[in-house]
């Protein structure tokens, strides 16, 4: 604090602050952003800022992962329970290469994150120095934006940048490479926000005529069905996906990752969509004669066969980023703009109707479904434990209101599925990189949002073993997450891809497992193992009620498989209720 | 159908920005034939011209994914019907071949290329035109020794100009209400 000696005539005569070093610099940029929590992982380069960071630790909360990768997923679970963008910190070399996987999950998932890397001293750039590496040309298919910064006058630009670049328009990762020299050099600082930047406009002004054209489809419409995705969530825009279905009478189907942006107990709402969704929302898709898509972009496990899907419908696209739209699915009317500004200006314009006779298309594949594949997976009186059974149980004691993290594979699908998801739900998950091991980091960075709701998440025995080492972070920060660990000791999606595709040969597939409940023992986290059915319930209400961090590990069917499917190269109306 | 796209597009003048840019493009496999860089009409803004081959609706979903760079300030895509371009060539000859029978005289009337410099050893010879005038030179200079011979990309410009000049304004206007406080843009 020895700055504040000078005296205010000092400072009057200069009419600048008094110089501080770009690690403080940064420090005081993410306190102004609103930060209050970073994730990351110290090392050389980076080692003027954590020096900082000492000083400011009753404004910034540091948590210490045990590896880059298990502190980026932290940062991107931390923005999706908190709408505002997480922040992680790594050093140059193998601490940059290690967020990469982390960076390309918030990339393709639209996660606003603001990494911040360091580099070796800016006369070493280019020398293949010691721990430097080119994380600007690394991360540049796989950020928004990125910038190395290497005199510590520019800093506070640079991070002003970031944190507008990041959560405006489609919101997403940035990078910012800081040199240890710029840390350790001295600026005058002062800080302003960034609301414009010349080459990039993510506000873009409504076309009334647009969305009259979207208001005439719909209400001309007879079998008109809505797709939500997660820029519904991003643009806040549930309230108004709530209206128009209702006004317009209208079914809603989401996406893996727009699961929470309609309730899943709404009579409206249709399910999920693609691979692993629901039977009446894949039939209807190819029966529709109307699809209204909001805040998604067609991915591949969405539409299923590109040449067969949606044939009777016209499609309306309503899409922040242009270069969505018209990429995966050529649709009749663009609407390049946010969710929430386009719906709230389209549901005055939509008539009041009602669609009881395309409504009632969907309860009759409902029930199709839930006889042949939701009731046995759900609702099993013999047999080993289901994973659909525990999801199904945890959804009814939360209510469905619970922040749920999950990993990659079988039981994410079972959680989309079978987990009922309030407005009030968060889901955190991996949507479009599929990140096995993404499932326990990103439970403790979401559980350090204060969401005030329990944190739950599920993982598999493999993606589990992939970032466990985030079991150290969890006891020493005692993070209250609820882990429950489905133990099929199989990587399960790919079994089931072996058994359906490639004639049951199961290649590297099967895991022999550690003993779980020692390992929790290790870190001093409480911890159950459940075997039989009679328990379960017990054991979740025991787990909820629990204080602190909890692992739940329940051994369930080896050999189980998530259906429906629309198997690969198929249309979506083309869905396998049964295997076998 | 493949056919000849002549993507032009503005930027800040920022480090890495070509890196980027192609980055979209090797990702869908999409071949630059010729690039040109250089400072627009605007000072602070570059512009890029490239051609590549690619569909009709390829190209118009790179250039969104082109155009969705922070840094990208405006990308259009031409089909050669829409532009008027030109490119240029240098071509490093003999002396002594191209001295021989009428190929001076063929040069400048026929070719209406200039001589940059000329000495005992070799002339250098300059042709602004099109990909096939410069290459049809070339040809016609085989014969006499072609000891170097450097072509540029592409430049163009559009037979449409109003869309680029109403750009080009707007940038300019960009500029100077820059340093106006933030308060106004909110």
């Amino acid at each position: 604090m020895k700055e504040e000696i000078k005296t205010a005539a000092e400072q009057e005569k200069t009419g600048l602050e008094p110089e501080i070093s770009g690690a403080e610099a940064l420090l005081r940029c993410l306190v102004e952003e609103g930060v209050d929590t970073i994730f990351g992982y110290p090392g050389g380069a980076i080692m003027p800022v954590y020096d900082k960071l000492l000083d400011y630790s009753d404004r910034l909360r540091h948590i210490l992962t045990r590896h880059e990768q298990g502190a980026a997923h932290a940062a991107q679970a931390y923005a999706m329970v908190t709408g505002r963008p997480g922040v992680c910190f790594a050093t140059s070399g193998p601490g940059a290469t290690n967020l990469v996987t982390g960076i390309a999950n918030a990339f393709l998932d639209s996660v606003p994150v603001v990494f911040i890397t360091a580099q070796v001293t800016s006369g070493l750039i280019g020398t293949d120095a010691f721990q430097e590496t080119d994380i600007l040309g690394i991360s540049m298919p796989v950020t928004k934006w990125n910038a190395q910064v290497k005199k510590a006058e520019d800093i506070p630009d640079a991070i002003a940048r970031a944190f507008y670049i990041a959560r405006s328009g489609r919101p997403g990762p940035v990078l910012v490479d800081i040199s240890k020299d710029a840390q350790f050099a001295g600026l005058s600082y002062s800080y302003r926000n960034c609301t414009y930047i010349r080459s990039y406009n993510p506000v873009i002004q409504l076309q009334m005529r647009d969305i009259e054209s979207a208001a005439v489809m719909i209400n001309h419409a007879e079998k008109p069905l809505i797709l939500a995705g997660h820029g519904v969530i991003l643009s806040g825009a549930s309230e108004e996906l709530r209206a128009l279905a209702e006004k317009g009478g209208i079914p809603v189907a989401a996406t893996l990752l727009g699961l929470p942006a309609f309730p899943n107990n709404h009579r409206l709402f249709a399910g999920m969509l693609g691979m692993h969704g629901n039977y009446a929302p894949n039939i209807l898709t190819n029966q529709a004669d109307l699809i209204i898509a909001i805040g998604m972009r067609f991915d591949d496990r969405v539409t299923g066969n590109l040449k067969k899907y949606a044939p009777d419908a016209r499609i309306i696209h309503i899409e922040i980023d242009k270069a969505e739209i018209n990429k995966n699915v050529r649709v009749d009317l663009e609407i390049n703009n946010d969710a929430r500004e386009v719906l709230a200006a389209l549901i005055p314009l939509v008539r009041q109707i009602s669609r009881e006779k395309w409504i009632r298309e969907f309860r009759i594949l409902d029930r199709v479904e839930y006889e042949k594949v939701i009731s046995p997976e759900t609702e099993p009186d013999e047999g080993e434990i289901r994973m659909g059974e525990v999801v199904k149980a945890v959804s009814d004691l939360t209510e469905g209101n619970a922040v749920i993290a999950t990993d990659v594979g079988q039981h994410q699908m079972a959680v989309a599925r079978y987990y009922r998801f309030s407005e009030k739900s968060t889901l955190v998950t991996s949507g479009g990189m599929g990140t096995m091991g993404f499932g326990l980091p990103a439970s403790l960075g979401a559980a350090s949002g204060n969401p005030g709701r329990p944190v739950i998440a599920f993982i598999g025995d493999g993606g589990f073993q992939m970032t466990v080492q985030e079991l150290g972070t969890i006891m020493q920060y005692q993070i209250p997450v609820k882990i429950i660990l489905l133990n099929n000791s199989f990587l399960g999606m790919v079994r089931q891809w072996q058994q359906m595709f490639f004639n049951g040969r199961y290649a590297s597939t099967e895991m022999v497992n550690p003993d779980f409940m020692a390992l929790a023992g290790a870190y001093g986290i409480q911890a159950h193992r459940v075997t039989q059915r009679g328990e379960l319930r017990d054991a979740i209400v025991t787990m909820l009620a629990a204080e602190g961090p909890y692992l739940l590990e329940t051994v369930i069917s080896r050999e189980a498989n998530i259906l429906p499917m629309v198997e690969p190269g198929a249309s979506v109306s083309d869905v396998t209720l049964t295997y076998r | 159908m493949q056919q000849e796209y002549t993507i032009s597009l503005f930027t800040e003048d920022h480090i890495g920005i070509l890196s980027r840019i192609t980055l979209i493009l090797t990702r869908r496999q999409i071949n630059i034939e010729s690039i040109t860089a250089s400072e627009s009409a605007v000072s602070g803004i570059q512009m890029l011209t490239m051609v590549v081959s690619t569909t009709p609706d390829m190209v118009n979903k790179v250039a969104r994914q082109i155009e969705k760079l922070v840094d990208v300030i405006k990308v259009f895509v031409h089909t050669n019907q829409e532009i008027i371009s030109q490119e240029i060539a240098l071509y490093k000859v003999t002396t002594r071949g191209l001295m021989s029978g009428s190929m001076i005289g063929d040069l400048v009337r026929l070719h209406h290329a200039r001589i940059l410099e000329v000495t005992p050893e070799y002339i250098v010879v300059e042709k602004n035109g099109s990909k096939e005038e410069i290459t049809g030179l070339l040809a016609f200079l085989e014969p006499c020794g072609v000891l170097q011979f450097v072509r540029s990309g592409r430049i163009a410009i559009t037979r449409q100009v109003k869309e680029l000049n109403a750009y080009l304004k707007e940038m300019d206007d960009a500029e100077r209400t820059r340093h106006v406080p933030s308060e106004v843009y909110n």
